[in-house]
């Protein structure tokens, strides 16, 4: 009998895991619904809505650009190196156009989002938490998720498309830059062929992407700030546990997701 | 009477991790008055602070409103039931990232039953009636602890709510601005006819703005009443409680010390510029002391004077406070009390000095002998405190005397 339970101890404890992994992400999918639904409880928040389009979007630009640029640049340098081997340089645009709007635009935007918005998302509600303003909200007949959280998904679901699409546009330029600029193809080749082997269907794909991710960093980092005094650690160890697993956790599931949503996709 | 409470908690227990924090909690709140809940820290009052509002939900009990069950209510009537009530938070709760007048507009703002003129209108009448017009561009952590609360009690009080719970309005505060909240809530109570919670450690100031007291202990109400059966509470974890919030003891003496003695006088002085409450003081003198130490022991004289000082104790109420003023003096404030209530306290105290032999075998000792006088002032306005226990120094007489 003994030996019955000591066999069955490691299933059980992964079945354990599994269980609570399940369930946990119950919970941030129910978070994120009931956030969602009262982002059109009437009246429309608009105004909370634009400051957090300001903080999330606007602020995130300059990074977004700068990481846009660089990392266009290294593609088009590797992507030059790789194919003039083959002595197929012109093809620098598509690779270039390509990885920038399927993979690298919404997967950098995403991972930018969460290191500039997202870490101050959570460090901000959990704070709120603590200091029981969350609280106070409910006590004057606030609704705290929607106070605090429905602005941040709204505000999320519009800036992520729209700093992809910032993200591959500088991104594209960067690829010109190193490839034609400083290595000397022409331009023409590397527009024309970005122009020709993009479709539809890769920006639509790219979008739907970059919506995914937008869902996932605004949940995680809300529920983390949220929910910080749940925790064993209390106080200001507790949000800084809270802002750090925000970002570790957000940033795995991006890119979990990102696999996932590329094997559909494809 | 039978008056029916508006709110009613029945048996209400709260499991909180591994703490029974509630056990059983029976209570009732009645319209239009200040319920004053005491206790000692972390007996569970804020707990039950947050289970009336609704932050808590109990595992166990009921709690009523208008004798209707609130588990019973659907989420319109809960919603009306909640906009009603207004929470002070113990630590303010203010909103950090917003100035002063954003944190007292929002709960109007976020209600939208009002123009933007008339919640502008209402804030700045809010701001001007608790003297904080000057600061509403401030943020809260540029504010002091004092100025904050007046904020925090403007949010409160912004949306005019009609059940209004104070979670220690006056921690942190210094005298002055503990008497200024105090009176600002039984200002607002009286103008405003709300009706108020408030958790409190201040005693015996919170029994100056109550109807009613409820104490907590170990989860459950131990004592519920108005605020002068409190203080003829004989039940002991009250009494303790009560006494030993009031005055930290000297050891060599058993009574207060001098300058928690000399608090007491301030506070009582201000309480009687502001609601004309009265207040006496009884100047007691051991006239032969030095005889005492001098015949038989420096230790012998201080046990005396410790024994007398316990009768004198023993014929005070629970919110009279006796400190020793001198080496050889005790003074007792006597507050909400006339010069002719404090004489018959002397009296009192001399009835109770003659019928017990007061230090058994010592006063039979050859040449033991002592004598004690009272004096008597009442607090006028206008006159300061030197000069009071001047006045009681001069009607002193004697009033009882042992000598062998």
């Amino acid at each position: 009998m003994a030996m019955l339970v000591t066999l069955k101890s490691p299933i059980a404890a992964i079945g354990r895991e599994v269980l609570d992994f399940t369930q946990h992400l119950g919970r941030l999918f129910l978070f994120f619904m009931w956030g969602f639904v009262l982002i059109f409880q009437p009246p429309f928040q608009f105004d909370k809505i634009r400051q957090q389009i300001y903080f999330i979007g606007m602020k995130s630009v300059f990074v977004i650009c700068l990481t846009g640029a660089f990392s266009g640049m290294v593609l088009g340098l590797q992507g030059y190196y790789a194919l003039v081997k083959y002595g197929s340089t012109a093809a620098l645009g598509s690779a270039v156009a390509l990885s920038l709007v399927r993979e690298m635009g919404p997967v950098l935007t995403a991972i930018m989002v969460i290191a500039r918005a997202g870490s101050s998302m959570t460090a901000e509600i959990g704070i709120m938490r603590i200091s029981e303003q969350i609280d106070a909200l409910r006590t004057m007949d606030i609704n705290p998720m929607r106070f605090l959280v429905s602005p941040r998904i709204a505000a999320a679901l519009i800036c992520f498309p729209l700093l992809t699409a910032l993200f591959d546009v500088v991104g594209l330029y960067g690829g010109y830059l190193s490839g034609s600029a400083l290595l000397g193809l022409n331009p023409a080749f590397y527009f024309a062929r970005a122009q020709s082997s993009v479709e539809m269907s890769d920006i639509i794909g790219g979008f739907i992407k970059s919506i995914v991710f937008a869902v996932v960093v605004v949940t995680v980092c809300c529920f983390q700030g949220y929910y910080t005094h749940t925790r064993a650690e209390f106080g200001a160890k507790g949000v800084s546990i809270s802002t750090t697993s925000a970002v570790v956790i957000s940033c795995v599931l991006v890119l979990i997701t990102d696999y996932v949503l590329t094997t559909f996709l494809l | 009477m039978t008056r029916s409470p508006l709110i009613q908690l029945q048996d209400v227990a709260k499991t909180l991790g591994a703490n029974r924090v509630l056990d059983g909690v029976n209570l009732s709140i009645y319209r239009g008055e200040i319920t004053a809940i005491i206790g000692k820290s972390g007996s569970g009052k804020s707990v039950l602070l947050k289970h009336v509002i609704g932050l808590l939900e109990p595992d166990g009990g009921a709690i009523l409103f208008d004798g209707r069950l609130r588990a019973a209510m659907t989420p319109a009537e809960r919603k009306a039931l909640r906009s009603k009530f207004s929470y002070v938070f113990q630590d303010t709760a203010l909103f950090d990232f917003m100035n002063v007048y954003e944190n007292v507009a929002l709960p109007l703002k976020e209600r939208n039953a009002l123009s933007p003129d008339e919640v502008n209108r209402r804030v700045r009448d809010k701001l001007h009636q608790l003297d904080l017009h000057d600061v509403e561009q401030k943020y809260p952590a540029q504010l002091s602890g004092g100025m904050k609360k007046r904020v925090a009690l403007a949010r409160a009080l912004v949306t005019d709510p009609e059940i209004v719970l104070f979670d220690e309005p006056t921690t942190g505060l210094d005298p002055i601005r503990k008497n200024a909240v105090h009176s600002m809530i039984l200002d607002y109570q009286r103008r405003f006819g709300f009706t108020g919670v408030v958790v409190s450690h201040e005693i015996p100031d919170i029994f100056f703005i109550s109807q009613r007291v409820a104490m907590l202990d170990e989860g459950r109400i131990v004592f519920e009443g108005g605020p002068d059966e409190i203080q003829e509470a004989t039940a002991p974890e009250v009494k303790n409680f009560i006494q030993g919030l009031e005055s930290p003891r000297d050891d060599l003496t058993g009574i207060a010390s001098q300058s928690i003695g000399q608090n007491r006088l301030l506070q009582e002085m201000s309480r009687l510029q502001r609601y004309q409450i009265p207040f006496s003081i009884v100047l007691l003198a051991m006239d032969n002391l030095e005889d005492v130490d001098r015949i038989a022991g420096h230790v012998v004289g201080q046990t005396v004077f410790k024994v007398f000082a316990n009768h004198v104790t023993q014929s005070t109420y629970i919110t009279d406070t006796c400190f020793r003023f001198d080496i050889n003096k005790i003074l007792v404030v006597l507050p909400d009390t006339n010069e002719d209530q404090a004489r018959d306290f002397c009296r009192k105290l001399a009835r109770t000095m003659r019928s017990h032999a007061l230090f058994g075998s010592i006063e039979s000792v050859k040449g033991f002998c002592y004598s004690v006088s009272a004096g008597v002032a009442q607090a006028q306005q206008g006159i300061g405190l030197d000069e009071l226990i001047a006045a009681a120094g001069q009607t002193q007489a004697m009033f009882y005397e042992c000598r062998n």
